[in-house]
């Protein structure tokens, strides 16, 4: 699907780049080491990006980032470019044009329960995101809040309009915060873990609801997400991170069918399945270093079986496959390395 | 010595929620006549969604709650009404392993502290060297060091934290571990190493795990029976294998199909719409009946009874027969032979294997970027 949509190089049509990251690299002030380090990502229009890690890989982090939402007091961002539909922004310079927050750039968080403001009705809170970017009287902002709670499954909308979120359950404040996200009609959305606090049955919907979304409106989405099912579910291209680096990223089915990354073969490996259960489950040894015990190199080569002597060397995003990418000097595993039991 | 070891026969709990003046108060159905049996040995897992009233039924059957109405029995002793020295016995017996590691561990004992009160409680007789001992023996059982006894829970990471939560569990020696989503907030590398853990101590000590989660991956890897509750009833109830590949209650079957990448996108559409109603006003007849997309009238006014007797896979439906017959159950998704053989080579390598590297690094590989950094 990625191939095809890539040959059309027109605006506005799916598969133009959207959006595109570059050089990435911030540190929290006080680390001796980038929590995210040199990190680059792309998103093309109506296609959904996952960003795949575990706590601790610099995926929230990197999203914050580009929302421009780190303060600049508590973290630094030595370098970083970020272009959107041909605008280009620095975002070393740690401030970002206000079109961009909300408006072209839209996020989504986990904790829908957080995100809202208790005290506020729900249509208020709507519209003030619409006011703010679009200008336009209160009615005619209600009308569209309306409208938009409509557009993500909300039943009653305008009664829902004037509850305030305390009366929604998760699955519905989600909707709302999808619906407050889409306001402005955002080019580029970006969700940090949308599902993760949801029951299973609740986070198809919301999965159904996104994907629908991207279909309607061609927007890109960035997803971030620990949960491998949530990325074979709505990828279409995948990015994972370990240690604030990406060490692979590819079209989704690519991934999938041909991990080359012990760290991405490792997670996979450690998921338990439905179709092989029972016996232990292979595991990745040790648990993530703090950032200021990062080692040299790879960083993932302490917690990594095949390691040897090379990978103290920092080892690039080689292609291994169109538009598939990685970071190991041993990849593909069974040309590099032989393991005797 | 019965084969059951844990028995729960038509357990209810109902919580008041207060009302007020003159109006009476909404009675919230947690648990709504629950009955299963327990097997010595086994794995028993118990799933469900958010207020579908796991946690309370677990808390029913440790005695952390008391029923409304129903028996729980244990080895035989009734459990509901256990107190002074017949209780204490019961909790050394029977023992519980909380979801957060951060909120159940006290972060003012240290580990070996937090180890050993069981074992104060259940092993008065025990001189202070000899609980350090065993204190020592724990640590390690749970893939700790006996060094880390003089720390503090803050000084260890989520995965750990767990371990020292099952250790204390472990200290009083009981038969029997209930564990409310053990695993639910580790990250997935971690998560396997409790589960095989979990797994482990089952094996080794012959102990009997009754868990509480809503991950249906981890239930099939980890569980030999399952129940499925929806509503504060079970819906269904059999071996993990048959549950897991012929569901038999449309809500069995649209959690499963709810997985991600368990089935194609579109089928989603068709499992189950709204969301699960408030256990204070249930629906009437079978509680799934309002998200059901093969509800008929009787399913609004007849209740459904889970059927028992011999048949060892149990469904509370009218229709799973027809169900069965019309709609194939959803499938996992198959994984390519190149992936399966690099899963292979991973386990074998982080399991002990010997690796060698059959050819030197390509320089061009490398870049230059941490050299030029130093």
């Amino acid at each position: 699907m990625v191939a095809t949509y890539s040959d059309t190089q027109q605006d506005n049509l799916p598969g133009a780049e959207l959006l595109s990251l570059t050089g990435l690299s911030l540190r929290f002030r006080g680390q001796i080491n980038d929590v995210v380090d040199d990190v680059a990502l792309e998103v093309r229009r109506g296609e959904v990006l996952c960003v795949v890690g575990e706590s601790g890989c610099g995926k929230s982090v990197t999203s914050m980032a580009l929302m421009g939402l780190l303060p600049a007091d508590s973290a630094q961002i030595s370098s970083g470019i970020l272009r959107i539909e041909g605008e280009e922004i620095d975002l070393s310079s740690q401030t970002l044009p206000v079109s961009m927050r909300g408006n072209r750039v839209a996020m989504i968080f986990q904790e829908p329960m957080t995100s809202l403001n208790p005290a506020f009705r729900i249509g208020d809170q709507i519209g003030e995101a619409i006011l703010r970017h679009q200008g336009g009287t209160k009615p005619a902002a209600r009308a569209r809040a309306q409208d938009l709670l409509q557009r993500v499954g909300i039943a009653n909308p305008a009664q829902r309009l004037d509850e305030y979120p305390h009366q929604l359950s998760g699955g519905m404040r989600q909707r709302v915060m999808i619906a407050m996200a889409l306001a402005n009609d955002p080019q580029i959305l970006i969700a940090d873990e949308p599902t993760t606090a949801l029951d299973v049955t609740i986070q198809a919907q919301i999965l159904d609801l996104i994907r629908d979304l991207r279909d309607e409106t061609g927007m890109g989405t960035i997803m971030i997400t620990h949960d491998l099912g949530v990325v074979a579910e709505i990828a279409d291209t995948v990015a994972v991170m370990y240690g604030g680096q990406v060490v692979e990223q590819g079209p989704v089915a690519e991934i999938f069918d041909n991990p080359q990354h012990p760290y991405t073969i490792g997670l996979m490996s450690a998921m338990p399945r439905l179709d092989a259960p029972g016996g232990r489950l292979a595991i990745v040894p040790g648990t993530v270093p703090t950032i200021a015990n990062m080692p040299e190199g790879c960083r993932f080569r302490t917690r990594c079986a095949f390691a040897a002597a090379a990978c103290v060397a920092r080892p690039a995003l080689v292609p291994v496959a169109p538009d598939h990418a990685v970071a190991c000097h041993f990849a593909p595993l069974e040309t590099h390395v032989a393991v005797l039991a | 010595m019965s084969d059951v070891i844990l028995e729960a026969r038509d357990v209810v709990k109902h919580f008041g929620t207060g009302g007020r003046f003159l109006s009476r108060a909404p009675v919230v159905q947690a648990v709504d006549g629950v009955s299963l049996q327990i097997r010595r040995g086994e794995t028993f897992a118990i799933v469900g969604e958010s207020g579908c009233g796991k946690s309370t039924l677990a808390r029913l059957l440790m005695r952390l709650l008391t029923p409304t109405s129903g028996s729980v029995q244990f080895d035989g002793r009734e459990v509901s009404g256990a107190r002074g020295e017949a209780l204490k016995t019961l909790r050394g017996q029977m023992q519980f392993i909380f979801q957060d590691p951060f909120s159940s561990l006290n972060p003012r004992m240290t580990v070996g502290k937090l180890v050993g009160e069981p074992l104060e409680i259940h092993a008065p007789e025990l001189s202070a060297q000899a609980r350090r001992d065993r204190v020592a023996d724990l640590l390690r059982q749970v893939g700790l060091r006996a060094e880390h006894a003089g720390r503090y829970p803050h000084e260890f990471s989520g995965g750990q934290r767990q371990r020292i939560g099952i250790a204390r569990a472990l200290a009083s020696g009981p038969k029997l571990i209930i564990g409310d989503e053990p695993v639910s907030a580790l990250d997935v590398s971690v998560q396997a190493q409790v589960i095989n853990l979990l797994g482990d101590l089952s094996r080794d000590l012959g102990l009997t795990l009754v868990i509480i989660a809503h991950d249906l991956g981890v239930i099939r890897h980890m569980s030999d029976r399952v129940a499925v509750m929806y509503l504060g009833r079970i819906v269904e109830m059999g071996r993990a294998e048959d549950v897991f590949a012929e569901p038999r209650h449309p809500y069995t079957r649209a959690l499963l199909a709810s997985i991600p990448a368990m089935a194609a996108p579109e089928d989603h559409k068709a499992t189950v719409r709204g969301e699960m109603p408030s256990p204070s006003a249930p629906p009437p007849g079978c509680r799934f009946h309002t998200r059901c997309p093969f509800a008929e009238a009787r399913c609004a006014s007849e209740t459904p009874v889970l059927s028992t007797g011999d048949d060892a896979h149990a469904v509370a439906c009218h229709f799973w027969r027809d169900i069965a017959a019309q709609a194939a159950p959803p499938t996992p998704p198959r994984r390519s032979a190149e992936a399966e053989a690099r899963f292979e080579l991973y386990r074998a390598a982080t399991e002990g294997g010997t690796v060698t590297h059959k050819t030197a690094t390509d320089p061009q590989k490398q870049t230059t970027k941490t050299t030029e950094r130093i």
